[in-house]
């Protein structure tokens, strides 16, 4: 029954990957420039906080719930803060 | 008014030609004048699909070139008097005809046709840029696998670089029962993903193999595919047919309800 609940289905398992898979396609974006930008991104903010950079997602997707039309990609970043030093 | 249609996928094999080919015999039965044109140049096949093969004399690059007249080379389909056939060259490479020579050879055309249905090859190269270069519609071919539906995307993204004003998805060789079974994606699973409106469902039928081997188009047929692709048909000639999205994709309770048994016992 656990197992039951915990395996997805190879449809699921599909979409996901597409989804995933589709998004670095669209924005045609190589996983280098992505490094890159994300370690200067670190460089820049570690000047003024301590953030956690084994946790941080950087991301280029379209807009969310975007349509084919917008074109516009959006770069997204999610990076925990694990100390703000107040103007050190 | 008559509309030039690309035919594409980007992927091989997912069933462009035979989309071409049953798709313009459709329109043709229900009365309208419809030109199919293989622009794989060196590797055709429409003909065969068609069962034509035997009546070539001339081909696309012969017309490009000025080595005959356009008429020439159109076959005449052997059951429906409003089909021709443009066939292309076997024995030449891509880079024998060029967009602007598309554009102006399918500019010709209109003045004859009502629909003009081009058959792009699989990829992205000469001969994808000659397929789109005069059409001003896209019918983009895929299936439910993820490599499908991954070139699907870079060539919609392509084709909205060009500006199409239309395009429109097929999804071909679905199978309701591997949806059911939570194996294969749904149509709204692969609309979902790709956001480009889906124009009908082909489920996979053997009846498209033996409709092959016999080089007759199965559109209009009382088989599942043969129904799916006179839908096709309709919807390219804006009639209104409903479409039914949840073709063996509707998780209800009760598949619910089974599927833990199986999974249980």
């Amino acid at each position: 029954m656990r197992n039951f609940f915990r395996r997805k289905s190879s449809r699921e398992v599909a979409r996901d990957r597409l989804k995933i898979l589709l998004i670095s396609d669209r924005v045609n974006c190589s996983a280098e420039t992505m490094e890159m930008i994300k370690n200067d991104i670190v460089r820049v903010l570690s000047k003024y906080m301590k953030i956690d950079t084994d946790s941080m997602e950087i991301q280029i997707s379209k807009t969310a719930n975007t349509e084919r039309g917008a074109k516009n990609p959006v770069l997204s970043a999610n990076i925990p803060i694990l100390d703000i030093g107040n103007g050190k | 008014m008559s509309e030039v249609l690309v035919v594409t996928s980007g992927k091989g094999g997912v069933g462009k030609t035979t989309t071409c080919a049953n798709l313009g015999t459709g329109l043709a039965a229900m009365g309208h004048k419809v030109c199919l044109i293989d622009t794989d140049i060196g590797l055709r096949n429409l003909d065969v699909v068609m069962g034509l093969e035997n009546r070539i004399v001339y081909n696309l690059v012969d017309v490009v070139e000025g080595s005959c007249r356009l008429k020439q080379a159109l076959i005449r389909d052997k059951r429906h008097p409003s089909l021709y056939l443009m066939p292309c060259a076997q024995a030449r490479d891509k880079t024998s005809a060029n967009p602007s020579q598309m554009v102006k050879l399918v500019t010709h055309l209109r003045d004859i046709f009502d629909y003009i249905i081009l058959d792009c090859p699989a990829g992205i190269e000469q001969g994808f840029q000659n397929a789109v270069a005069g059409a001003d519609r896209a019918i983009v071919v895929t299936t439910p696998e993820v490599s499908a539906i991954r070139d699907a995307d870079r060539i919609i993204g392509l084709l909205e670089a060009r500006e199409f004003s239309q395009i429109e998805l097929v999804l071909n060789r679905l199978r309701p029962d591997m949806v059911r079974r939570g194996d294969m994606m749904s149509a709204s699973d692969v609309t979902d993903i790709l956001s480009v409106p889906l124009i009908g469902i082909v489920p996979d039928d053997e009846h498209v193999v033996i409709s092959t081997n016999q080089g007759e188009p199965l559109v209009g047929s009382m088989t599942p595919a043969g129904k799916a692709y006179q839908n096709i048909s309709y919807r390219v000639s804006g009639k209104d047919v409903p479409l039914n999205l949840e073709i063996g994709g509707r998780i209800t309770f009760w598949t619910r309800i089974t599927g833990i048994f199986h999974t249980t016992g």
